[in-house]
């Protein structure tokens, strides 16, 4: 009874959970900017803005369904769901606690890799559809900048993979356990600390969050390639990044922060882990409320020319260090 | 080059041009020798700098083209103007000898219906392109009824 | 020596490499309304055709119905964000060619309030040329909101002053309207070293942001011949290095008791045009604490009191008078005909120059650069289309 119910029962727990910490994490940046800003961000909509995410999310569903007259129709009216449905099946591989997770595949970080660049997809036709030249320029930037980092962020990804010699990612999860802390890939020597900075700002570029967002730019640009979206169809599309880059948090703090690990019981592990995972969202959020964005040839020169090469080198490093001591080195 | 010195060669090389006062120079000039005072003007007294050009219309003594061009090293201002003349509304484009008067003089042709030969572009500037009249003409009524904004 | 050509825009359809694309006068970052029609090769602008008139309001038509005594209230909103500096001008050309006294009090409050109101239009310039090239959701928008905060508090200063925030009539022909309230001048120089220690956490958070440096160096660069044959002036002329400012080429109201700096940077790029105005900020509160300190007693005006149109006579005489205002050279050429209301006033806008160069410089930048050149240029389309 339990093998047929729990694969129903689990995805459609953990789809509604992501969705509701989406919702609410677009209140804690908003609140978390707004006190960088001096101001204070949503106050009046319930106790300290806490209902503000609800009322967005009903005016959004409450308004009109526009369709611009010479949009390609099933392109533009299918890209909001191509573009979302990558963004939530990353959370399949992820596995919350040991032996918390919908599928723990045991190539869990291959799938969730390529599996988030999938929204690529989703954002083109978002940009073609609308048959408006603004969109169009944001979706042939965007396609430009986020293949570009995407190398970076497998590479960068991957140096944790050969750290602890699996793909499977509660054995990513294991191999950071115990020692207190130490043994989180972040603090190995070197190479630790350069994969997390390398994995974090091709993070921040492959989201297009900024100072990368050179596609949703607003002010040349005008939101890109969601220009022509209204209502719901618009309202996906935000869940889906917000969605993308929680999973990308997820994601980073299992990598390297060691997931579950921390003082307490073994049920708060999920805890810990979201814990890190929202330090890791405040951080992209952090730089995103505090930078410029830069021009898209100097972008494109920073990942092919600095970052591609750095993720390389470091990957050959490590490798060479983990056959080394595996061959008994010191 | 000092306001003096100025003064002397202009006298000099335009003889029928009027020229009065020091700080700005005022010269007038014939329209036919507008062209060649402002390229003078850049050329001979260093005045490279081009303020701004403009139009009055002194009704039955016809439009009365200004200039103002400074020479910024030496502080020294130039005011040309020249006299089209009643029922005349064309004279010469100065874009040629400075790229400011482009976007003045479209405006001349906009405000007044002043035709400036030789530039390279002249429409209105300001007005949308289908208005009919020329505002700043003392002829134009201030309340003169145009169509709606389409 | 001709004048640098200007590229003839093809605005058709030339095939399939180029594209033409409307930046509309409803655009985040157009400053104001400003429609320019750019023909794109990929990301590189390859023409661009301004067009401007949305925010005309025929000023100088009206000048000539209103007399001397109504119109200072209208001229500030030509260059709205720098308010007193538009009204400056008008009012002296009515003095210059009526020959009216101006009372030393008057003129010192007049530079008070200009150099205030200078670093008001600053504080607003930075904060939205951070924001378009940073984005209204993100790193710009905390730039923008500091400076906001800053500006808030000159706008204080007026109120108490004037009454008014943003459009003032402060100034009339023969010296100005309202006089300091009580604690005024105590305030002032507490903004005033308020601002001082503000602008300095500014520069450094930008000049140490890589970003930053990599979007405004070498984007946007005017020589100087080109600058003077267009006619640009202000902080973009002083950028592309010409000494020349007006209140020390041709001092006005008291200008020259006053001990400043003028800043003038070579590079002219975007980033020398930044230096420059940031030098500007410091060197204009300077001059409003030396001003304060030596603020003389006396009257406010030469003709206080005008009520009745007939007292604002100005005799027959034209003349062109210039202001360094927040964006330039902000003129009235007027021509009095001895009655209450002007024959002729051109208002000489310095964003309407400053504009006229962008057709020089844009081509051949990337999309990206056009709102950061735009911004350092720094249009009010109020002067520009007035």
């Amino acid at each position: 009874m339990m093998d047929i119910l729990l694969p129903i029962v689990a995805p459609f727990i953990v789809l509604n959970v992501v969705v509701g910490l989406v919702t609410y994490v677009t209140l804690l940046e908003r609140k978390f900017a707004a006190r960088m800003q001096s101001r204070i961000g949503p106050y009046r909509v319930g106790p300290h803005g806490l209902l503000q995410p609800i009322a967005d999310a009903l005016k959004l569903m409450m308004k009109e369904d526009v369709v611009p007259t010479a949009a390609d129709r099933p392109v533009y009216n299918l890209a909001p769901i191509v573009f979302l449905v990558p963004c939530m099946l990353i959370f399949a591989t992820l596995p919350f606690a040991p032996g918390l997770g919908v599928a723990d595949l045991n190539i869990g970080v291959l799938f969730f890799l390529a599996v988030s660049s999938m929204e690529i997809v989703g954002l083109f036709m978002a940009g073609w559809g609308s048959n408006n030249k603004y969109a169009l320029l944001s979706a042939m930037r965007a396609v430009n900048q986020v293949i570009s980092y995407d190398l970076p962020f497998v590479f960068s990804a991957l140096i944790p993979v050969v750290l602890a010699g699996s793909l499977k990612m509660s054995d990513i999860a294991a191999a950071q356990a115990g020692g207190y802390g130490t043994g989180w890939f972040i603090f190995y020597p070197v190479i630790g600390q350069l994969g997390f900075i390398a994995f974090i700002v091709s993070t921040v570029a492959a989201e297009n969050r900024a100072p990368f967002d050179i596609l949703e730019a607003e002010s040349e640009l005008v939101a890109g390639f969601r220009v022509e979206y209204s209502g719901m169809k618009f309202a996906l599309i935000q869940l889906g990044e917000y969605a993308h880059i929680i999973g990308a948090s997820f994601l980073g703090a299992l990598l390297f922060l060691g997931a579950w690990s921390g003082p307490g019981p073994e049920w708060v592990g999920p805890i810990w882990f979201l814990t890190k995972a929202m330090f890791i969202f405040l951080l992209v959020t952090w730089v995103r409320w505090s930078f410029v964005r830069i021009r898209v040839d100097q972008i494109l020169a920073l990942s092919w020319k600095a970052l591609l090469p750095a993720t390389l080198l470091l990957l050959l490093a490590t490798a060479i260090i983990v056959v080394w001591r595996a061959n008994g080195g010191a | 080059m000092t306001a003096d010195q100025a003064r002397a060669l202009i006298a000099e090389r335009f003889a029928d041009a009027q020229v009065e006062g020091s700080a700005p120079i005022v010269a007038t000039v014939p329209p036919d020798r507008w062209l060649a005072f402002a390229q003078f003007a850049r050329q001979e007294l260093g005045c490279g700098f081009f303020s701004f050009l403009t139009a009055v219309d002194w009704k039955d003594q016809g439009l009365e083209v200004v200039a103002r061009v400074d020479n910024l090293d030496h502080n020294v201002s130039l005011f040309m103007k020249t006299r089209l003349g009643p029922g005349v509304s064309a004279c010469a484009s100065l874009t040629s000898v400075y790229s400011g008067a482009n976007w003045m003089e479209r405006e001349g042709f906009d405000m007044f219906g002043i035709r400036f030969e030789g530039h390279p572009d002249l429409r209105r500037i300001l007005l949308s392109d289908d208005w009919e009249g020329y505002p700043l003409l003392k002829s134009y009524a201030v309340d003169t009824p145009h169509p709606p904004y389409r | 020596m001709t004048a640098p050509s200007v590229k003839r825009v093809e605005l058709d359809y030339t095939g399939s490499e180029r594209l033409t694309m409307n930046m509309g006068p409803q655009h985040p970052s157009a400053h104001g309304v400003f429609r320019a029609v750019l023909t794109l090769e990929g990301e590189t602008v390859v023409g661009v055709d301004s067009v401007i008139g949305y925010l005309h309001r025929c000023h100088e038509k009206l000048a000539e119905t209103l007399t001397y005594a109504q119109y200072p209230s209208i001229a500030s909103k030509t260059d709205y964000v720098a308010a007193m500096t538009s009204e400056f001008a008008y009012v002296r050309a009515a003095e210059t060619i009526g020959k009216f006294e101006v009372p030393k009090r008057a003129q010192y409050l007049r530079v008070i309030v200009s150099e205030l109101q200078r670093v008001a239009s600053h504080l607003l310039w930075l904060g939205t040329w951070c924001m378009d090239m940073g984005g209204a959701l993100g790193g710009g928008a905390t730039i923008f909101l500091y400076c906001i905060r800053e500006r808030e508090l000159i706008l204080d200063l007026f109120e108490s002053l004037v009454g008014a925030r943003l459009l003032y009539g402060f100034f009339q022909v023969g010296g100005v309207r309202y006089d300091v309230p009580d604690g005024w001048i105590a305030s002032c120089r507490e903004t005033v070293d308020l601002l001082d220690s503000r602008i300095s956490e500014y520069e450094q958070m930008l000049e140490e942001n890589p970003f930053f440096m990599a979007r405004a160096q070498g984007v946007g660069v005017i020589t100087r011949e080109l600058a003077e044959s267009v006619g640009i002036s202000g902080p973009l002329l002083r950028g592309s290095g010409v000494n020349w400012d007006l209140r020390r080429s041709d001092p006005y109201s008291s200008y020259e008791d006053f001990d400043f700096k003028v800043p003038v940077e070579t590079a002219g790029d975007c980033f020398a045009r930044y230096r420059v105005r940031m030098v500007e900020f410091r060197e204009s509160l300077k001059i409003v604490r030396q001003a304060l300190d030596r603020l003389p007693e006396g009257p406010i005006s030469s003709r206080p009191g005008l009520k009745s149109v007939g007292q604002t006579r100005v005799p027959k005489g034209e003349t062109y008078v210039r202001v360094e205002g927040a964006r330039g050279e902000v003129g009235c050429y007027l021509v009095a005909d001895g009655s209450a209301k002007p024959y002729r006033m051109k208002w000489r806008g310095a964003s309407f120059s400053n504009l006229a160069i962008l057709p020089h410089i844009i081509p051949g930048h990337k999309v990206a650069d056009i709102v950061a050149i735009m911004g350092s240029v720094d249009p009010v389309f109020g002067e520009v289309d007035r």
